[in-house]
């Protein structure tokens, strides 16, 4: 009994929120990831991407719910991300016809495209407050839990209490599904594997028929689809906040990274490193140990590895150590 | 007829010259508040309280034969130390202000107090600074503030938990000054009545995930969770954190966190937890709504009440001294201020100004209350309030 209601509290406070910020980040890293391995830079855009797809489908789900529509026990937004995902798709495409694509025909240096896209990112930035301003949005409706902590404690007799969102939930669930389904497509189909072609070496690419402008888009189009997943995941779990999304930017950049910048795997083991390294590390164990030791070992302290105001500083010190032993990331991707 | 032409001719042109040299003679004040930055939603209405004062004690016709006060205004930006102290200076050495209202946020008012106001000999008068830092900063006299320590609030919130009877609790609070220095004032007071903190953690404003610091926090334990943060960032983010894991469900709640929106996100979670947040009530409060609505300004905003006592208690204390020196407001700003002496409200300078140019004595009561107390801080009332269905409920003002 005393080791379940430790590793009950071990489970509510680490282990579920980790896994469920770890997939978001994932999802995020993922769009990163690919950005910079087809189109070779670092999109610092990305996290308003996010939040100019999640703010289209918070205008859906308005719409959607003043029609009367709803899924029950989950929250409508569901319904309204293929809206999201078309209309950052339209903002995106005019954004690489109008911008990137000019200098994509200069063939200038990726670094002058990171500068570029950071200009994108303040022109996102601007869009997404003047449409929708800057406050909190919460566009959360269904369930709001699984169960509950309470619930948990009166089912199970434990002291301790696990609490699961349905957003975590559908966070885990949907993270599974939009992998396995982005694995497939660039291992299985014909574009998939060109992007594949085209991300290895351009011009031997070139030189077997692919057209670059083609791939393009649908690396695009993809990135549409990860960026305003991944936003509305977010967004459903915490809250919507422009400024926060742009903030979401480094903590993604760092899963992209430490995962190895270009393989998509990586992005996806560097999202949940980064996240349990931010959860885990600052943890205080003296309530999980406090069940775990008999009552003469038991803590007075807190067992606090970390003080959580380092919380930050943990993960940038994992990103730094990969730099240093791994350029290339855990995940032999590109060195940066 | 020529001569009666002449003479009247030559009558209104010694009135026009007698009138144009009471114009000239003018004292300049210094409005700086931050009109860009974070809290540049706010400004114009504390400026334009503040202004609101100084054009009654000019209309009024009362004040030290016929000087003229005029606002002089700079932006203090609200966080940029640098940038508020070449604005104060600018304002000093250029346009020759002989006192300031302001400065707003408590970093660039103790960066202007510091570099400018000490060197320079002139008088602040801050509506909004409430860093308790402030209230042991090297003045020589010359900083006052209509808006309360937060010291005073630490001192209040704590004094709530006594009266609840609950003795452990976890805090967490928002990195900054602000928050640093009333989770600082809220524990000495809070451990001096013998409760024990079990942690007290800080929090980042607008980070993408709050897990962490819930983690540590729920292994800490405590009756309760102390937030001193902001409603709409950070603040919000732990207190939904720590529902949703059920590390805890009763909050205390500081004066940065007491909104509608919070209430309108968190719903009946919320029920049960309480709070604190300055406040003022009585006919002061009343009577400023008429005069600043009269005006055409918004007294509603937060501040307002604050800046217009500020700028009113610089003339005030100018009349008292009988000059419109930097002297006369640092001598007896704390004398017109405080009993004894006739109440003054809002609207009612012009009588204020009477009674002083009689020799009379004047108390400044004013839109928010006005008694300053140690080194010339407001005493501030605090309104202590818990949230029943949804709702915040007054319980009474301490």
């Amino acid at each position: 009994m005393e080791f379940l209601n430790g590793l009950v509290a071990l489970a509510n406070f680490v282990l579920i929120p980790a896994v469920a910020y770890g997939a978001q980040l994932a999802l995020g890293a993922l769009g990163v990831t690919l950005i910079y391995g087809i189109l070779r830079f670092s999109n610092f855009a990305h996290g308003d991407t996010m939040a100019f797809g999640t703010m289209c489908t918070i205008l859906a789900t308005w719409w959607l719910q003043s029609l009367g529509v709803s899924l029950g026990p989950l929250p409508t937004a569901l319904l309204a991300i293929p809206f999201g995902i078309a209309g950052c798709a339209a903002l995106i495409l005019l954004t690489d016809r109008v911008v990137y694509r000019f200098y994509r025909r200069q063939k200038v240096k990726p670094m002058i495209m990171v500068i570029v896209s950071m200009g994108v990112m303040f022109i996102y930035n601007g869009v997404t407050r003047f449409i929708i301003g800057t406050e909190d949005q919460n566009f959360a409706d269904g369930e709001r839990f699984l169960i509950g902590a309470r619930e948990f404690k009166a089912l199970t007799g434990l002291d301790e209490g696990l609490a699961i969102r349905t957003t975590q939930a559908i966070t885990v669930v949907t993270a599974l599904i939009v992998v396995a389904a982005l694995f497939w497509f660039l291992n299985r189909t014909r574009t998939g594997k060109s992007m594949r072609a085209y991300s290895d070496n351009e011009d031997l690419a070139l030189l077997s028929g692919i057209n670059p402008e083609r791939v393009v888009m649908v690396t695009w189009l993809i990135v549409a689809a990860l960026a305003t997943i991944a936003g509305v995941l977010y967004g459903l779990d915490k809250s919507f906040k422009p400024f926060t999304y742009f903030q979401l930017l480094l903590p993604i950049f760092a899963a992209a990274i430490v995962g190895g910048l270009g393989s998509p795997l990586g992005a996806i083991a560097g999202g949940f490193v980064i996240a349990f390294s931010e959860v885990g590390i600052t943890y205080a164990w003296k309530k999980v140990l406090g069940y775990w030791l008999p009552d003469t070992l038991a803590p007075d302290g807190l067992v606090q590895l970390m003080s959580t105001d380092y919380k930050f500083a943990v993960s940038f010190v994992i990103l730094l150590i990969v730099l240093l032993f791994r350029p290339t990331g855990l995940f032999k991707g590109k060195s940066v | 007829m020529r001569k009666l032409l002449l003479a009247s001719v030559a009558t209104a042109l010694t009135a026009g010259t007698g009138f144009a040299e009471a114009q000239t003679s003018e004292a300049k004040i210094g409005v700086i508040l931050g009109f860009t930055g974070p809290i540049e939603s706010l400004t114009p209405m504390m400026a334009d309280s503040a202004e609101l004062a100084l054009k009654e004690v000019n209309d009024s016709g009362n004040f030290l034969d016929g000087v003229t006060l005029t606002p002089v205004r700079a932006d203090s930006t609200c966080v940029d130390s640098a940038a508020a102290t070449a604005a104060a200076e600018r304002l000093v050495s250029t346009d020759g202000v002989v006192a300031i209202m302001g400065a707003d946020c408590s970093g660039v008012t103790g960066a202007v107090l510091s570099n400018v106001a000490l060197p320079n000999g002139i008088p602040m008068v801050s509506p909004s600074a409430t860093s308790p830092g402030l209230t042991t900063a090297e003045d020589n006299g010359l900083f006052f503030r209509t808006s309360p320590s937060d010291a005073r609030q630490g001192e209040v919130l704590a004094g709530i938990l006594a009266d609840k009877g609950i003795s452990t609790v976890a805090v967490t609070y928002t990195n900054n000054d602000y928050g640093k220095g009333l989770s600082d004032a809220f524990i000495s007071n809070f451990e001096a009545n013998g409760g024990t903190v079990t942690l007290s953690a800080p929090h980042e404003d607008n980070k993408a995930d709050y897990s962490a610091e819930i983690g540590a926090l729920a292994s800490a334990g405590g009756d309760l969770l102390v937030v001193l943060g902001y409603s709409d960032s950070g603040g919000k983010g732990m207190i939904r954190s720590a529902l949703d894991t059920g590390a805890f469900d009763t909050f205390m709640l500081g004066d940065g966190m007491y909104s509608d929106a919070l209430l309108a996100d968190l719903g009946t979670d919320l029920d049960g937890s309480f709070g604190s947040v300055p406040w003022s009530e009585g006919p002061g409060t009343e009577k400023f709504k008429e005069v600043s609505d009269a005006a055409g300004i918004n007294g509603e905003s937060t501040y307002t009440r604050e800046s217009y006592d500020a700028a009113a208690l610089i003339a005030l204390a100018m009349m008292a001294g009988g000059e419109a020196t930097s002297e006369a407001v640092k001598d007896n700003l704390l004398a017109v201020a405080n009993a004894p002496g006739e109440q003054i409200l809002p609207g009612e300078l012009g009588k204020a100004l009477q009674i002083l140019k009689d020799g009379g004595d004047i108390d400044y009561v004013g839109a928010t209350n006005v008694e300053l107390i140690g080194p010339g801080e407001a005493a501030g009332s605090y309104r202590f309030y818990t949230i029943t269905d949804g709702a915040f409920e007054t319980v009474d003002f301490r």
